[in-house]
């Protein structure tokens, strides 16, 4: 395969792992019922920290330590807002979006252009001595990797254990979930701290891995983006995963042609929006009429399987507020 | 396992749901709990099963007292609840709604589960299919698992809330089996509430009467319906006058309908509702009826077939095009689709009249008294919505709609409603039908359709059964037929 | 219930109280970087109050908040979430660019053709997210976003194409308007008497709307519960689209007046984030059209005053925004914590009784 080809999917691969972080952590927090609309902030804010703590201290662990922390701290207050306070979750989300977005480049203001500690590229042992596949994605760092494992441990909680299928029932019913004797406030809580540590773990690995250091607006949009995606992927850690690369593909596609000589008229703000309203208009496009009649030309038994695939069904009792009495 | 409730109190605000109620379960046997709706038997038994809180009073089990913060504690203990609408998970399967809460290891043995499910299954005689998400089974089907799931969990005790409602004949049939046998063979506790006294006469040993929050009597079967009729009511019966009224000519013509749903295509045979007419749709949840109506209304678009009013086509047209001609539906879950949660009761009537663009709130609130006087509605001009009683927003619903309706669509019209309430809004429709309405409603309860319908149509499977006049139907029949099966003569004589 | 409340219980402390708590976090903050809180506070207050001049910016930076929230408030009645106020804020600018740019009237007639662009403009970009609600069942946060980017691209595309100056595109945008397309201003001062007029109008329509007209009973309706909207007969597809219309008119005119009585030309950042702000402002007031204006001057002020940081202390001006963000979180966390604190229902809380 075309060296050429391989690195750019190698950069794919490396280039997506935060929107996994985001979009996955994301995922679990709304299959518990709740919704983060802060992402876009605290991608910001937690990007910033961690490129500043790691700076400051030298260690880049610690900077995706804090990062995580930030993350998880933010998501509580959605979570406590809406638990707790019976606040709507889209507005406190929305109000925190902005919130933390003005922190970021508050505070990192004498962070901005700074060259500090990155992390470093470690091969995977064995696995990145396959032929191509070991290139694309085994040449990486210890976050991508991560961000692989992800994927995989998300699908496997939810699908395979106890308390991962708990954390469903308190998404599609909670007042079943009470009823099982499952504590529903706490796994709440619980999937939206974690989905925020992990949303943390995606903004540091923006200023530490993909976009190294920190500048104003460093990430553009990328939480709106993990957001869609998780509908995109109805609410699915694979699909989701699969919207990340796709859309990390568009992306990359409109860098190429870009520099393609044909395109050299079309102007670049084209190839930066691209992607997200392709993302938008293939949302619109499979909820819409059209695909209704699709659907319809099946029998009801594959209907059923191919709507699943490409629409997929929140939780039923996302962000909606669960009251005992 | 010896239960005893003393002193019970609960009250919602106002309305003191359980007034002071005293009550011994002995073990073994079948306990009716009984009462029309409001008196307070679900609550009772929320707050047995651990669902809610108590405000007052004390529940001992073999003489401890206990306090269950959560209906997990109360399963532990061996109580264990089936409350009307199964509280089950609808998309997930039936395998993993049987697991979820069980098992408190990290990773599930689920061929384990998967055995225990089906030979438990196998024992009572119900066709599951461990795979099948919960949201494709019928009512009777999802209350045989979570009965399964609360035996395997170890219930010596088992309430059943209102069970008979939404399933076929032959699935209350089996479920007597199944309680019979629970209680007799397995010395395990039942209760039944039930708001049925037929349905209490035949099952129960005993039963404990409740009316307005308080016991009015506790009696051994067998007693005559009288006394329990008096215990429920405090007064005898006396139902709203159904004359004959002569029937006008056709209002609404269907035919050839079909209406793909979630879960099943519905298709209609022929129906001719002619002007005074009022037809009862009888068949257990989610066999099409409810869908074929909403089609009638104008929210469903049928793929196929034609529905013509006094003549004309409607098929295609918006709902609010239906709305516009007279046709309206009065969906069954009054707070999620009737009504307005948040908006008073006085904000609620512009919407449907015709009012002008700017609105004159002062001649609203004197039309709104005016209302609220007519119909006889507890609340003022500014009450919230959310805050009136069952019967109050049903009569609020009612009151909303215009004078001049040529075909009113009902579902489940005195679903949670006590007896006045019930009888009052039979009165309000038979009123609308005098006048030349023609009145469609669903009902779970077969004897409120044999009792007002000029003719049945019966839904299975989502199919339409010809429509029958009253008088060749009978409650046993009917529950016959809801469930798919024509009965034979034995069979109709059964419960 | 208890017959006489008590202080901390009287709507005085719940509506104080966020306030105070949201300048003790700011200034906390603040003195964890290292930057002097009192001063901060003073320059940003100064920066807006300082001399006349000044007063005019901050009725200039009012009005298009005035404007947007007028327009949000239906929106927000209704239950929707217009995030693209940006993107109609841009497309109204754009038209006004153009009718400024191409058309030359007498002044009157002009400035009126101008509003018309503004509103025709912004409308047009509202009616898009709607569409995408209404017919792809497109949530409109996703809508709203997808064409606040694709407005962005295409106002940076215009002024370094099309519309660039003969001596080369740069962020300050396109060369000025005719003379004829600037609206007028008072006497020497940045106040331009005409835009402060229309956000005031706006608010007052919107107000009207809301709590005297059939149309904004219904928007209410939709807002609190869609379904039975729907089943009381009321068109809330009809009634989608004509509240993004509206709004996105609103924000339209507020970029279009942007662009013609502030900058007196189009630059790449002619929404400058308003219609995010503008959103702070509707729901710090609660979603109530009355309280508006006051609130509006609160972030108006905020918003002129906050790059005197920069200048004067090398703080980022973004400090305006954390103060900004920081009350209305306190508010919302606030009006949740009354509640629980004085409702009449007990806690809802797994755990205990």
């Amino acid at each position: 395969m075309d060296p050429f080809i391989i690195s750019t999917l190698a950069s794919i691969v490396a280039n997506a792992a935060p929107i996994i972080y985001a979009s996955i952590g994301e995922t679990l927090t709304e299959k518990a019922g709740v919704i983060n609309l802060s992402l876009d902030g605290t991608i910001l804010l937690t990007a910033m920290a961690s490129f500043a703590v790691a700076y400051n201290t030298g260690s880049v662990l610690l900077g995706f330590l804090c990062a995580a922390l930030i993350g998880a701290l933010i998501a509580g207050i959605v979570a406590l807002a809406s638990i707790e306070l019976e606040q709507e979750q889209v507005a406190v989300g929305f109000v925190l979006t902005l919130l933390a977005a003005d922190l970021s480049s508050f505070l990192g203001n004498p962070y901005v252009n700074l060259a500090g500690p990155y992390l470093q590229q470690q091969p995977f042992p064995l696995l990145n001595r396959l032929p191509i596949v070991g290139d694309i994605f085994f040449n990486h760092n210890l976050a991508i990797y991560g961000s692989f494992a992800v994927i995989l441990a998300a699908w496997w909680w939810m699908a395979k254990t106890q308390p991962g299928l708990r954390m469903r029932g308190v998404g599609e019913r909670p007042e079943s979930a009470f009823a099982r004797g499952v504590n529903v406030f706490g796994v709440r809580y619980a999937y939206t701290l974690l989905g925020g540590a992990l949303v943390g773990i995606g903004g540091a690995t923006y200023s530490l891995v993909v976009k190294l250091g920190w500048s104003h607006n460093h990430t553009t949009g990328n939480g709106w983006i993990a957001l869609a995606i998780v509908i995109f992927g109805g609410w699915d850690p694979w699909k989701v995963a699969g919207g990340a690369y796709l859309f990390g593909a568009l992306r990359a596609l409109g860098s190429a042609l870009q520099r393609n000589p044909a395109f050299v008229n079309v102007p670049t703000q084209i190839f930066a929006t691209a992607p997200f309203a392709l993302m938008i208009l293939f949302l619109a496009l499979t909820s819409s009429g059209l695909t209704d009649r699709f659907l319809e030309l099946f029998s009801p038994g594959t209907q059923r399987r191919l709507e699943r695939l490409i629409r997929g069904r929140g939780p039923a009792a996302l962000g909606k507020p669960f009251q005992r009495d | 396992m010896r239960i005893a409730l003393e002193n019970i109190h609960k009250a919602f605000g106002p309305v003191r749901a359980n007034d002071g109620i005293s009550l011994t379960l002995e073990p073994g046997g079948i306990h009716g709990l009984l009462g029309e709706n409001g008196a307070g038997k679900t609550t009772l038994m929320k707050i047995l099963s651990g669902y809610q809180a108590k405000d007052a009073g004390e529940i001992r089990v073999d003489g401890h007292p206990v306090n269950f913060a959560s209906p997990a504690e109360a399963i532990a203990a061996g109580i264990g609840m089936l409350h009307q609408d199964p509280l089950d998970f609808p998309p997930i399967t039936a395998l993993e709604n049987f697991l979820l809460g069980f098992d408190n290891r990290l990773i599930p043995k689920r061929r384990e589960a998967r055995q225990q499910l089906l030979s438990l299954a196998q024992r009572f005689d119900f066709p599951l299919d461990p795979e099948a998400p919960v949201e494709r089974m019928t009512v009777g089907e999802r209350q045989q698992l979570e009965i399964l799931r609360l035996l395997a969990l170890g219930a010596e005790v088992l309430i059943l809330d209102e069970p008979t409602t939404g399933i076929s004949a032959p699935q209350k049939v089996q479920l007597f089996a199944t309680l019979r046998r629970l209680a007799k063979a397995e010395g395990k506790s039942i209760v039944f509430v039930s708001h049925k006294l037929e349905e209490v006469e035949a099952l129960c040993d005993e039963v404990t009467v409740l009316r307005l929050g308080q016991v009015t009597g506790h009696e051994k079967m067998p007693v005559p319906l009288e006394t329990l009729v008096r215990l429920m009511f405090g007064q005898s019966l006396a139902l709203p006058d159904k004359t004959a009224v002569p029937l006008g000519e056709t209002l609404l013509a269907a035919r050839g309908l079909t209406i793909p749903g979630y879960r099943l295509t519905v298709t209609g045979g022929d129906l001719e509702v002619r002007a005074g007419e009022v037809i009862g749709f009888a068949g257990m949840e989610g066999s099409g009826q409810s869908l074929y109506l909403r089609a009638l209304a104008g929210l469903l678009r049928p793929k196929t077939g034609s529905i013509r009013l006094a003549g004309e086509e409607l098929v295609n047209r918006s709902y609010r095009e239906f709305m516009a001609r007279g046709i309206s539906l009065l969906p069954a879950d009054r707070l999620a689709e009737g009504l307005v949660r948040g908006l008073s009761l006085a904000e609620h009537f512009p919407l449907r009249r015709s009012t002008p663009f700017f609105i004159d709130w002062e001649a609203n609130a004197a039309y709104t008294r005016e209302q609220i006087a007519f119909f006889n509605i507890k609340g003022t001009p500014e009450t919230p919505v959310e805050a009136l009683s069952g019967g109050n927003q049903q009569r609020l619903l009612l009151a909303l709609q215009p004078p001049d309706l040529r075909v009113l669509i009902l579902e489940h019209p005195t679903r949670g409603l006590d007896m006045e309430s019930t009888r009052w809004v039979w009165e309000q429709l038979l009123k609308r039908r005098n006048s030349g309405a023609a009145i469609l409603f669903t009902s779970a309860d077969l004897d409120e359709i044999l009792t007002y319908s000029d003719r049945v149509v019966v839904f299975f499977n989502g199919e339409m059964l010809p429509p029958l006049p009253t008088p060749e139907v009978t409650v046993e029949s009917l529950g016959y037929l809801v469930g798919g099966k024509r009965p034979t003569p034995s069979e109709a004589h059964e419960t | 219930m208890k017959p006489e409340r008590k202080f901390w219980q009287s709507a005085l402390f719940w509506n104080v109280a966020p306030i105070l708590a949201a300048l003790l976090f700011t200034t906390l903050l603040m003195l964890a970087v290292g930057a002097p809180p009192l001063r901060a506070f003073v320059e940003i207050l100064q920066g807006a109050f300082e001399s006349p001049q000044k007063w005019a910016d901050v009725a200039m930076a009012w009005t298009p908040l005035a404007l947007i929230g007028a327009g949000m408030s239906l929106t927000f009645a209704a239950g929707l979430w217009n995030i693209g106020a940006e993107g109609q804020m841009i497309l109204g600018a754009i038209c006004a660019t153009w009718v400024a740019r191409n058309v030359t009237l007498p002044q009157p007639v002009l400035l009126g053709l101008i509003v018309l662009a503004g509103l025709a403009g912004g409308a047009l970009w509202g009616l898009l997210t709607g569409s995408l609600k209404v017919y792809a069942r497109v949530h409109e946060i996703f809508a709203g976003l997808g064409l606040n980017f694709i407005a962005t691209a295409l106002i940076i595309w215009l002024i370094f194409n099309p519309w660039k100056p003969e001596r080369g595109a740069t962020m300050s945008g396109t060369v000025p308007f005719p003379e004829a397309a600037w609206v007028p201003r008072l006497g020497n001062t940045r106040l331009a008497p005409l835009s402060v007029v229309l956000a005031l109008i706006a608010v007052l329509a919107a107000y009207f709307l809301l709590k005297g007209t059939r149309f904004g009973l219904e928007l209410r309706a939709m807002g609190k519960n869609l379904r039975a909207a729907f089943l009381q007969g009321i068109p809330t597809q009809r009634h989608t689209l004509v509240a993004f219309a509206i709004c996105g008119a609103l924000a339209g005119l507020a970029g279009a007046l942007q662009a013609t009585a502030v900058y007196h030309r189009l630059i790449p950042r002619i929404s400058g984030g308003l219609g995010y702000t503008g959103m702070l402002v509707v729901i710090l007031a609660n979603y109530r059209p009355e309280l508006i204006p006051a609130v509006a001057i609160f972030f108006a002020a905020i918003g002129v005053g906050s790059p005197r940081l920069e200048l004067n202390l090398q703080l980022d001006a973004s400090l305006g925004g954390v103060i900004e963000g920081t009350v209305v979180l306190f508010v919302l966390l606030g009006a949740g914590l009354r509640k629980r604190l004085g409702g009449a229902r007990p806690p809802s809380t797994s755990e205990g009784s």
